[in-house]
């Protein structure tokens, strides 16, 4: 029996996707689970998995096309059975005009033909990535290592030559200091995910009215314990602050459901689960992957969870589940010398924590000048639904993990 | 700071500690009467007497057994295998007891206990007295396996041994007994399972440790002669493996050599190897090249057992190769 694979909706905001590539053909087969395509959402580049196994009979629409979400792109089936392309009355979920779905254009071999493919270009790892920063084109580079291989020196006598011709853009930072002041002005258009990040913080930061508070933090324990704890595992799992990070605020969270809930008309509506969303610096702007039910689980999985999200993130192939059902956020720039910050309300969870950097100050304790481990947080609060005194007492039963952090791994 | 040998290094390491806890003594073939085989206990049967320097029969089971029984009792045994080779001997006692103890019991027993042995060759000693198994030792978790390169690391590091409540197996090279350094004066400990840099450059990274780091070091001052600057890391423990200063210096020089004594295959290089490219692929710029013993049993004839062991000429050619 064919079956019908849809747009899959990704995000609670999401109206469509761009279907970017079709990875399987007519006639190939396919089994469950396996990448059927990739598709642009306003978040990132997602892989859609097939939800049935058998043969691809049918892709519905074209690479580039705009389909709305739950709307047919494919059918697969048996080699051998008659398929029909779905029609309207059968998408009863199409909340998108079902117009915009063309009928049944299944693609021909010669329109996937992708960009020219160039002969492997032999370099060395780091000369790769070099001319990856610098936008050089490696098939123009002569290679000096073995077999002609492109090495570090090679990147470095091209980039030279560049510098002292008349085309410098490629070095950026050089062409930045000596750019004339009068440079012309320049127009960016802004990509799909820049746009939703100015519609939701629009939305966010003139519907919600926020109120901060912060709070200064003990780190000395919990830096102390992380070393302790990197010490003895291997390298791969060693864990960042902010992994203890967001197991405190789970933890924290579980006290005050208030703050981990969304705003819904005229009640709350309080998450069952504590799903931590943590925002992950990308290229053109910010994404938040989700760890789900953070305070059910120990600091090892929250890290190896967190890490395996984010290094999807960085390679644009993230899952739906990784980026979707946040019911509260934070965002650290500790890495970034930050001493303090307000963050906007991921909508529509009630509250965000902003994380500063731990850093190492005079302090007095006990009437003696010391020096400590300090760590600045605030947190943004939809006065909706929360108060003061609310968040001010989370931010006080936050310090009981953050500063007795043995709670931690408890 | 006084210059001194490893052998009086090592002596001097096990002596203070013996002066400063009761409970350390030492174990094993020829170590009182006669003052060990390498001589590195003279002295200490008559100034510790027999209950502290116990020579024992020719059974290396029986010697690791038995050292394992008193860190149980909460002893601090120091047990010398004549060479490192007799450990096979030993095999299950140090793999299965001395490794797991600590956790099989659920952490009701420390093992304070060290196991001092010979490794190497080059001493014409044949293929059974001759070999540097010391990767065999680190593969297993639960066993720290330590090996210095230096008079001043071969003291600080022992102390930190005896001092442990961990099984650690302390690997002296054959070939270094008589090995000179300075030694800081007075009673100091460098912590396990951190690895230094011995020489700093730029050019390109070699990392070693034991007998490989008095080659290396060779091998660069010769290359210093034209012009190559390379930076040798010496590891000084195999587990816990500190891998930091290596991959430090492999970003700044994009190039490594491996050097060890051991045979190539499943050896030290082929671990570091990886975790070089594990940690900092994007800085690659050349195939990483290893250095090590020839697969061949290690001969007895002197001019054969010397090409089969890696020489400075080797580690100067693959430095070359590497660049």
């Amino acid at each position: 029996m064919a079956e019908t694979i849809n747009m899959p909706k990704l995000g609670f905001d999401m109206a469509e996707g761009t279907l970017v590539r079709w990875v399987k053909k007519v006639g190939e087969t396919i089994n469950k689970g396996e990448v059927l395509a990739e598709i642009e959402t306003d978040k990132a580049t997602v892989e859609v998995e097939s939800t049935a196994a058998g043969v691809v009979r049918l892709l519905l629409v074209e690479q580039g096309a705009v389909v709305p979400v739950n709307s047919p792109i494919a059918v697969v089936g048996t080699a051998d059975e008659k398929i029909e392309a779905p029609n309207t009355s059968q998408m009863s979920k199409v909340e998108g005009p079902a117009a915009t779905v063309p009928e049944q254009i299944p693609i021909p071999a010669a329109g996937t033909a992708s960009a020219p493919v160039a002969g492997p270009v032999k370099a060395s790892p780091l000369a790769k990535k070099i001319a990856r920063e610098q936008s050089l084109d490696l098939s123009q580079i002569q290679g000096s290592g073995p077999g002609g291989r492109i090495v570090r020196r090679d990147i470095e006598a091209a980039l030279q030559t560049m510098d002292r011709g008349p085309l410098t853009v490629a070095n950026v930072s050089s062409s930045v200091v000596h750019r004339p002041s009068s440079a012309a002005d320049e127009t960016v258009g802004m990509s799909k995910l820049r746009q939703a990040i100015a519609r939701r913080m629009s939305e966010s930061k003139t519907s919600i009215p926020h109120f901060y508070v912060s709070h200064e933090y003990k780190m000395d324990a919990l830096m102390d314990l992380r070393a302790q704890f990197n010490r003895i595992v291997p390298e791969d799992e060693k864990l960042s602050v902010n992994d203890l990070i967001v197991r405190a605020v789970a933890l924290t969270l579980r006290q005050f459901p208030n703050l981990n809930a969304s705003l819904n008309g005229n009640s709350v509506l309080r998450h069952g689960q504590v799903n931590v969303g943590i925002a992950v610096s990308v290229e053109g702007g910010l994404l938040t992957i989700v760890c789900r039910g953070a305070d059910q689980k120990p600091l090892r999985q929250i890290s190896a969870e967190v890490k395996a999200m984010a290094a999807r993130v960085r390679l644009g192939k993230v899952k739906p589940e990784d980026i979707e059902g946040s019911t509260f956020s934070i965002s650290n720039m500790g890495m970034y010398d930050v001493e303090n910050f307000a963050a906007i309300i991921n909508p529509p969870e009630a509250a965000i924590l902003a994380i500063g950097s731990a850093r190492q100050v005079p302090v007095v304790d006990e009437g003696v000048l010391k020096v400590g481990w300090r760590m600045k947080a605030t947190i943004s609060v939809d006065h909706r639904v929360s108060d003061g005194v609310e968040a001010a007492k989370f931010m006080q039963a936050l310090a009981l993990y953050l500063e007795e952090p043995l709670r931690l791994v408890l | 700071m006084a210059r001194i040998t490893m052998r009086e290094a090592i002596s001097q390491a096990m002596w203070e500690e013996m002066e400063r806890d009761p409970n350390v003594f030492i174990l094993g073939e020829e170590v009182g009467v006669w003052g060990g085989s390498y001589a590195v206990t003279k002295g200490f049967y008559d100034h510790f007497g027999g209950e502290r320097v116990r020579d024992t029969p020719i059974a290396e089971a029986s010697i690791v057994g038995a050292a394992i029984g008193a860190a149980m009792t909460g002893l601090r045994p120091i047990a010398e295998l004549m060479t490192i080779n007799f450990a096979f001997a030993a095999m299950d006692h140090i793999v299965n007891e001395a490794a797991k103890l600590h956790y099989m019991f659920g952490g009701q027993f420390m093992l304070p206990l060290v196991i001092r042995a010979v490794t190497g060759g080059g001493r014409q000693l044949g293929a059974t007295h001759s070999q540097t198994p010391d990767a065999v030792f680190a593969h297993f978790p639960g066993l720290k396996v330590v090996s210095p390169g230096t008079p001043e690391d071969a003291k600080g590091l022992l102390k930190a041994a005896i001092r442990s409540n961990d099984p650690v197996l302390f690997l002296e090279h054959a070939t270094l007994y008589q090995l000179r350094g300075e030694v800081p004066d007075g009673d100091y400990v460098i912590p396990i399972g951190k690895s230094k840099v011995q020489r700093p450059g730029k050019n390109a990274t070699i990392v070693t440790y034991s007998k490989g780091l008095e080659i290396s070091l060779k091998a660069a001052d010769e290359l210093a002669k034209e012009g190559i600057e390379v930076e040798v890391v010496d590891l000084r423990s195999l587990r816990p493996l500190d891998m930091d200063p290596v991959i430090e210096s492999f970003k700044k020089t994009n190039r490594a050599v491996v050097v060890e004594e051991g045979w190539k295959s499943f050896g030290v290089g082929s671990e570091i190897t990886s975790r070089i490219y594990e940690q900092a692929f994007d800085f690659v710029d050349a195939p990483v090249r290893r250095v090590a013993q020839k697969e061949v049993p290690l001969p007895y004839n002197r001019t054969l057992e010397q090409s089969a062991l890696p020489q400075v000429s080797d580690v100067i050619a693959a430095v070359k190769e590497v660049l």
